[in-house]
């Protein structure tokens, strides 16, 4: 181990009072180093937290998102939840998994591309819904998202819909392990959808009632009579 | 937990109740319980069981299995009656009286049989299982599954010894519970997630933990099992036998499974003032030495070789060599005898041999031990106790590393650490994987200072919080054996607890020892720790005896091996005898030795002892295998394993452990029986020889309460003056002792044999982690890797006598000895 | 008369610096900051009560009553969790609130610590989403060197650090004992209770957990106090709610009302129904909640009057689906889910989500049975009630509605697959041609 990964794992144990709440960022970072979670890492998670392998093997196989199994540079998936499912997510899965020649959970031979169908990614509104290496792809259709694969196979530059230029997934699981990534402000990650509400208020001229000062206040005293009462 | 029933509906008169007890109704009985009570506990008091898998009383309540369920007025859903306490006015109805529960349990055990195989004809658990009977009594009777059942390559090893199929499992987690509660190993674990769940390892560490064969027990189904017992046996073909562990003194409960005559299971029994329901694996595993190895008939010594020889014939041969001898005969009796047979040799010596050279201590000891043992320990009632354990509010350790030495007694700490916030304070060289299990603190010690360092904290120089620890009320003190091999550590530990009034505690490692000190197997004592120069206890002995007081033994006899056996080889220098016996001690040498169960391995006279029995003197073995011992004998007796009579043990406590013969018709003969037939050639009073006489007798002579002791040794602590690399060491729980012989899955279990020393230490060896040393000791060296870890300076810490490595044979040094080490060249490259 | 539609969390999403400091200061932000630590913090306490602030998380609980729970002046720490793992087949609510405006969460975050007296803060989100993550890791960092988390803030002798932690994919995480072992460094199983976490939560210690949106409304509360909040929404659900409207509807997207208002008016606002379309069944908060028909669509989106119908408010997301969707494969899928999901912890959901999950698969083959229907039925109700948390209670949830609205869907089912049925193309949210040059 670098000592510069060992420096970056202290830095993760001190943000938590007990060391042991560090077993979740420091996978996520392991991950991001090795594109797995391999003995080896759990090996190095469990000496830092003085815990047994066994413990930190219990906690990796929980989540899905630990790989057992080298992912590689890009991670795709693919919502089959029921609503993208039915909205089109079951067509995006089997294109993606034509061009790919790949199934749920496998890795393309040249270690490219990992294939897998997701759960609700929070995006409902934005069905069907990809990710790429967990970025948002919104709103595929099954060309758009062989396009995604073309481009990025051909090493063009693809942005998510909402987030950043697509890295690669060593780089998504290192922001997992530090959230603060530098990049909060790329892209437009606030779309039409997520303005839809607001755009037909301001069309027909709806708003909220503003506070009334004297409202406030008002409200303010009746606690403080509560208070006083108690 | 008091129940006071009483018909439902009279519950009005509850103002009478103590304010700690509630009323709760079950299934239309109502009845009084404390408060916090859980529902299953209650309902089990009152006869009516509850099906449950993943409750244990033992074990934090999880409600995960949902087996329990019941039906609570006033709460609109199902509960586990396995983690609800009851509140006062409580009304519960079980299966037994709601359609809810019943309809609940039903549904439960339908899930539960959803992916579980039909295997149980073939399952070690078949006819002994929780899920098959309750599948019987709450199962609906045909499966409406019909879809494909879970299944897993079968089965894994979670360790050497234990194996799992892990489609039987039905997810309890009582296995891992117990592994992180309880023992403190949390290397088995339950993995992945959902229907996938599955308990299992890591992949580079085994389930290795002392204590993992208590996981085979507590699983409610056949999904753990051992390698020793899988396919061997059905629970139908089994005799089983309440028995108590003859391993060590933490006094275990025992039950033991024989089939066709033959020893095949051992499984933890309940004791709730002792080992409550778990045990060690080497107490679970370490049994084929019962049968294997063993002496089949009597020996004797013609022309220079052993030959079998009749009962009749040998017995007249070692009585007549024995009555040649003249009470100038030996005794040594080992520290695995049982209470019964240890005192037959007592009185054997005495009466018989009329003999006070006798001595059970086959390992490091001291005149100041003796001295220690006649002072504070001998025929002591009972304490402290386990109990006191749970209750202290500081325990202090010194020269004891419980989860090795006695490891009921660090079950037993390490759950007062974690349940009521017990101090454990452990003086030792190496900061153990033990200690840190039970939370302690370490007070490190250099090995052979441990008297000083109880000295200083006596004197009031208490770095450390010792004293101030021990003067808390209910503070114990626990002493090991082996602290007789540090000159005044047994005297300071004495004053240390005179002074501060903690209980003092002496933890010997073998089963026998307490028993055999109690019955008087050591020279100076009679039974019940009665000193052989008090006139009065002479009369009392002599009366149960049947002999007069004058034919005992009139002055103490030499106090350990090495002088007894210097004593009946006379080619031996004098010189070089240290001053044993009392300076009125007679000072003919004697010829003839009687020798029990002693490995001499164990104790550094070995050589002294292996010459006396080649040398001139007549040698009388009693022995269940062959040893150094009995291939140098002259008469060799084949007597009964534990197994095979019934006798006892007294645990650390000073608790006697009782238990009758597992294999009822075994055709050998326990130690008092071929010694009273001895002494009856011998034309001596002796009696039958039979355990019901030699308990009868030991009650009879039960440590009177106004016993006149002697006062505690007062040997001042002295820390050797020479300087350099210290020797530290004690024996790990699974060694190369003889009874773990014919164990290879419970040897692949031990831990590994490694040197350890701390980093700056190592530095300054100029050794490094991992490195394979070379530790030089006065007699010779071996080679071993080594591991860094907490240890004092200038010290290295070495297994007493593990495969590769037994500091008094291959060093022939003793804890505290100055060594020295080396890199062992070339074994680097060897083993790369 | 419609409900009108009340912007009030996501007014000013569209500026496009929201997401900063700067950008959320100007419209107001972190002025309830500096109000709430004036106040004593029972007070806050005392305003959130009063105003009837339901959590967000899907149960509905009184969020200053639980506050009120946590034992003060006990010397333990205390601390604040918030639960951002959302993972309910739905919902898709938490995650644009902590994308567009995380400020005011973490406003909201420093005004819950203050006013429970918790000095460490956590932040559980989701790991699938890291544009949601970094955004707010982002604004906790602006805000720490703003001073605004940190020790003596804003010279009020209050000191606060938060940590944002990511999960790693485990739905079960959502429930919010699950979420606290998780927290801790164990598989996420949930707990037993009691202890309930306001007395012994994260680290034993007295704790909150509340849902992102809960906390997010905090700030506004604060500032304009409980009877301005009061105004909005009904006497048991008062307030507003972000609610984000998925499925076959025109728009698709986030609508900020207050509760109360209609399905039919949000799907109204939405655009209706696509081309050609219309309801045929609907849910009204993640698929855990009972599902609905077009014969509710007028029934007020409150806690109670979903509970008068049989279903639940939930997370306030709606699902719409219309006719080409076969009811048969939606429950499917989602059975599919909470097996994949279960913990694996309890017997029923465990061993009932596999079971039920393998007979409905069938269905979607054309090879269920009519006896099957009721062995499904019972099966669920074997779960219900009986699973250790409720994710079981949820698995056993969509059955028994489906069938109930459904049943000759069902009975179809025993003969023809379903995609025979429902032509799965047909529900496509695009046209054929975004299908063709793949598809060869
Ligand atoms: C299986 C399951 C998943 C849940 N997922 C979430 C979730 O993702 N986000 C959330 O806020 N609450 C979730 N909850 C509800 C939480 O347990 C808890 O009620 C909520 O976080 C409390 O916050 P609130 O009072 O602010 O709503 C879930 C509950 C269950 C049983
Ligand atoms: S192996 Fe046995 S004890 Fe362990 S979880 Fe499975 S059923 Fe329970
Ligand atoms: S015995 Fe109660 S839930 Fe398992």
């Amino acid at each position: 181990m670098t000592a510069e990964t060992a420096a970056e794992m202290d830095r993760i144990v001190a943000r938590y009072p007990n060391s042991r709440s560090a077993v979740m960022p420091l996978l996520h970072l392991m991950q991001s180093e090795q594109g797995e979670i391999t003995i080896g890492a759990i090996g190095a998670i469990a000496e830092r937290l003085d815990l047994t392998t066994a413990e930190v093997s219990a906690v990796s196989t929980f989540y899905t998102m630990y790989k057992r199994r080298r992912v590689g540079e890009h991670h795709i998936g693919v919502c089959t939840n029921t609503l993208c499912a039915v909205l089109g997510g079951d067509a995006v899965y089997d294109a993606l998994s034509r061009r790919l020649g790949i199934g749920h959970n496998e890795t393309t031979p040249d270690g490219r591309f990992h294939l897998e169908r997701i759960e609700c990614q929070a995006a409902c509104t934005h069905a069907p819904v990809m990710t790429v290496d967990w970025e948002f792809m919104d709103d595929q259709t099954p060309a758009s998202a062989v396009g995604v694969i073309d481009r990025l196979d051909a090493g063009e530059p693809v942005a998510s819909t909402r987030g950043p230029m697509i890295r690669d997934f060593a780089a998504t699981e290192h922001t997992l392990a530090f959230p603060d990534d530098g990049l909060a402000g790329e892209g437009t990650p606030v779309d039409a959808l997520m303005l839809a509400g607001l755009t037909v208020a301001r069309e027909r001229g709806m708003s909220a009632p503003a506070a009334n000062s004297q409202q406030g206040q008002e409200s303010q005293q009746s606690v403080e009579s509560e208070e006083s009462s108690r | 937990m008091t129940i006071a029933s009483q018909p439902a509906g009279q519950s009005g008169e509850q103002s009478v109740a103590p304010i700690d007890l509630v009323t709760v109704t079950v299934d239309g009985i109502a009845v009084q319980v404390p408060k916090g009570s859980l529902v299953i506990r209650v309902a089990e008091q009152m006869g009516i069981e509850i099906p449950r898998f993943c409750d244990h009383p033992l074990l934090d309540p999880v409600a995960a299995c949902r087996m329990c369920l019941i039906e609570i007025e006033g709460m609109p859903k199902p509960q586990p009656a396995c983690a609800i306490t009851v509140t006062d006015g409580m009304v519960v109805h079980t299966q037994r009286t709601s359609e809810v529960a019943d309809k609940a349990q039903e549904g439960v055990m339908e899930f539960l049989l959803l992916n579980h195989p039909l295997d149980c004809p073939i399952c070690d658990k078949g006819g002994e299982c929780p899920l098959q009977n309750q599948a019987m009594s709450a199962g609906r009777g045909e499966s409406r599954f019909e879809g494909a059942k879970r299944t897993f390559p079968k089965p894994i090893n979670v360790s050497a010894q234990i194996l799992l199929d892990r489609e039987r499992c039905v997810s309890c987690a009582r296995c891992t519970r117990f592994a992180d509660q309880i023992a403190g190993d949390p290397m088995l674990e339950l993995l992945e997630r959902g229907a996938q769940q599955q308990v299992g390892v890591a992949e580079d560490a085994p389930f290795d933990s002392y204590f993992s064969g208590n996981t085979i027990q507590i699983c409610p189904v056949g999904a753990l099992t051992s390698s020793l017992y899988r396919f061997r046996s059905r629970p139908f073909d089994l005799v089983s036998t309440p028995t108590a562990c003859e391993h060590c003194a933490s006094g275990c409960a025992l039950r033991t499974d024989v089939r066709r005559g033959e020893v095949t299971r051992r499984l933890a029994w309940d004791d709730p003032d002792v080992n409550e329901e778990w045990n060690c694996d080497k107490g679970r595993f370490a049994f084929r030495y019962l049968h294997e190895g063993r002496i089949e008939s009597p020996l004797v010594r013609e022309d220079g070789q052993l030959r079998p020889a009749s009962w009749p014939e040998a017995i007249d041969i070692a009585a007549r060599g024995l009555a040649a001898a003249d009470s100038r005969v030996g005794v040594l009796t080992g520290g695995r005898l049982t209470r019964e047979d240890a005192y037959a040799y007592a009185k054997f010596a005495r009466a018989v041999l009329h003999t006070d050279d006798i001595d059970f201590r086959a390992r490091i000891s001291s005149d100041e031990e003796a001295a220690f043992l006649a002072a504070v320990v001998a025929g002591r009632p009972l304490g402290p106790t386990y109990a006191d354990l749970d209750s202290a509010p500081a325990v202090v350790l010194v020269g004891f590393e419980p989860e090795d030495e006695s490891p009921i007694v660090f079950l037993r700490l390490r759950r007062a650490a974690r349940a009521t916030g017990t101090r454990v304070l452990g003086v030792s060289a190496r900061h153990t994987r033990g200690l840190h299990k039970m939370d302690g603190q370490w007070v490190p010690c250099q090995p052979g200072a441990e008297g000083q360092l109880l000295r200083s904290a006596l004197d009031g120089a208490d770095d450390h919080g010792l004293a101030a620890a021990l003067r808390e009320p209910g503070a114990v003190l626990l002493v090991g054996e082996r602290l007789a091999a540090v000159p005044g550590a047994l005297s300071a530990a004495a004053a240390l607890s005179a002074a501060t009034g903690a209980a003092l505690g002496w933890v010997p490692r073998r089963a026998g020892e307490r028993g055999a000190l109690d019955a008087g197997a050591v020279a100076g004592l009679l039974p019940g720790g009665r000193s052989i120069s008090d006139p009065q206890a002479r009369i009392d002995v002599a009366g149960v005896w049947g002999v007069s007081p004058d034919e005992l033994p009139r002055y103490p006899g030499r106090r350990d091996t090495a002088a007894i056996c210097h004593a009946v080889t006379p080619s031996s220098p004098a010189s070089n005898l240290p001053v044993q016996a009392t300076v009125d001690a007679e000072e003919v040498p004697a010829t003839a030795l009687v020798i029990a169960g002693v490995e001499p391995a164990d104790d550094p006279a070995r050589e002294t002892l292996l010459a006396a029995c080649e040398g001139p003197a007549f040698v009388v073995a009693l022995a269940t295998h062959h040893s150094e011992v009995t291939e140098r004998a002259d008469v060799v007796f084949p007597v009964a394993v534990v197994a095979e009579k019934a006798g006892s043990f007294t645990d650390w406590e000073g608790r006697v452990r009782t238990f009758g013969p597992a294999i009822r018709d075994a055709q050998t003969l326990p130690d008092g029986r071929v010694l009273a037939m001895i002494a009856d050639a011998m034309d001596a009073p002796f009696g039958s020889g039979e355990v019901a006489q030699l308990r009868a007798e030991l009650q009879a002579l039960d440590a009177p309460s106004t016993i006149e002791r002697p006062s505690p040794p007062d040997t001042a602590a002295s820390i050797p003056a020479d300087s350099g690399l210290r020797l530290a060491s004690w024996r790990l729980l699974l060694d190369r002792g003889v009874l773990q012989e014919g164990e290879p899955h419970l040897a692949a279990t031990a831990r590994p044999t490694m040197a350890v020393m701390s980093a700056a230490t190592a530095a300054a060896q100029g050794v490094a982690d991992a490195d394979f040393i070379r530790v030089v000791g006065p007699r010779g060296s071996t080679e071993v890797p080594l591991e860094l870890d907490e240890v004092v300076h200038d010290t290295v810490w070495l297994p007493m006598h593990s495969p590769d490595c037994s500091i008094l044979l291959d060093l022939g040094a003793r804890p505290g000895d100055i060594v020295r080490v080396e890199r062992a060249a070339g074994t680097m490259e060897a083993s790369a | 008369m419609s409900t009108p539609l009340t912007p009030v969390i996501t007014e000013h999403w569209d500026h496009p610096d929201l997401f900063t400091l700067e950008g959320y200061r100007r419209t107001g932000g972190y002025t309830a900051l500096a109000k709430a630590l004036s106040m004593d913090p029972d007070a806050i306490i005392g305003t959130v009560k009063d105003s009837g602030l339901r959590g967000r998380g899907g149960a509905g609980f009184p969020t200053g009553l639980k506050w009120s729970f946590v034992p003060q002046g006990d010397g333990k720490p205390h601390y604040l969790v918030v639960n951002a793992d959302e993972s309910e087949p739905g919902a898709c609510k938490d995650v644009p609130i902590m994308i567009a405006n995380p400020h005011a969460l973490v406003e909201g975050v420093i005004i819950t610590s203050f006013a429970i007296r918790a000095n460490h803060a956590f932040i559980y989100i989701r790991g699938e989403v890291p544009e949601a993550i970094r955004r707010v890791a982002n604004a906790v960092r602006e805000a720490e060197a703003a001073g605004l988390i940190g020790t003596n803030i804003l010279g009020s002798g209050f000191d606060l650090k938060i940590t944002v932690h990511s999960g790693a994919g485990a739905y079960i995480c959502g429930e919010e004992t699950a979420l606290l072992d998780s927290l801790e460094g164990y598989r996420g199983q949930p707990r037993l209770k009691p202890p309930f976490p306001a007395v012994a939560g994260l680290y034993a210690s007295p704790t909150v957990v509340n849902n992102v949106e809960t906390i997010t409304n905090i700030p506004w509360i604060v500032n304009n106090g409980a009877d301005w909040f009061r105004q909005f929404g009904t006497e048991k659900s008062p307030g507003f709610k972000v609610f984000a409207v998925s499925g076959h509807v025109r728009r698709p997207g986030i609508y900020e009302a207050p509760l109360g208002i209609t399905m039919r008016e949000l799907l109204d606002y939405a655009g209706g129904m696509r081309e050609g379309s219309e309801v045929k069944f609907w849910i009204p908060g993640g698929s855990s909640v009972p599902m609905l028909t077009a014969e509710h669509l007028d029934v007020p989106l409150t806690y109670e009057a979903m509970a008068e119908i049989g279903t639940m408010l939930g997370t306030g997301t709606p699902m719409v689906f219309d006719q080409t969707v076969s009811v048969v494969k939606a429950v499917t899928r989602w059975l599919e889910f909470y097996k994949h999901e279960s913990c694996g912890k309890c017997t029923p959901c465990r061993e009932g989500t596999y079971w039920i999950t393998g007979v409905l698969q069938r269905f979607e083959e054309g090879r269920g049975t009519d006896p099957d229907l009721d062995l499904l039925n019972e099966l669920c109700s074997q779960i219900m009630g009986r699973s250790f948390c409720a994710l079981g209670d949820a698995a056993a949830t969509p059955f028994p509605a489906a069938v109930k609205l459904f049943r000759d869907e069902f009975l179809t089912a025993t003969t023809t697959p379903v995609d025979e049925s429902f032509d799965p193309a047909r529900s496509y949210v695009f046209t054929a041609d975004a299908l063709e040059g793949v598809n060869a």
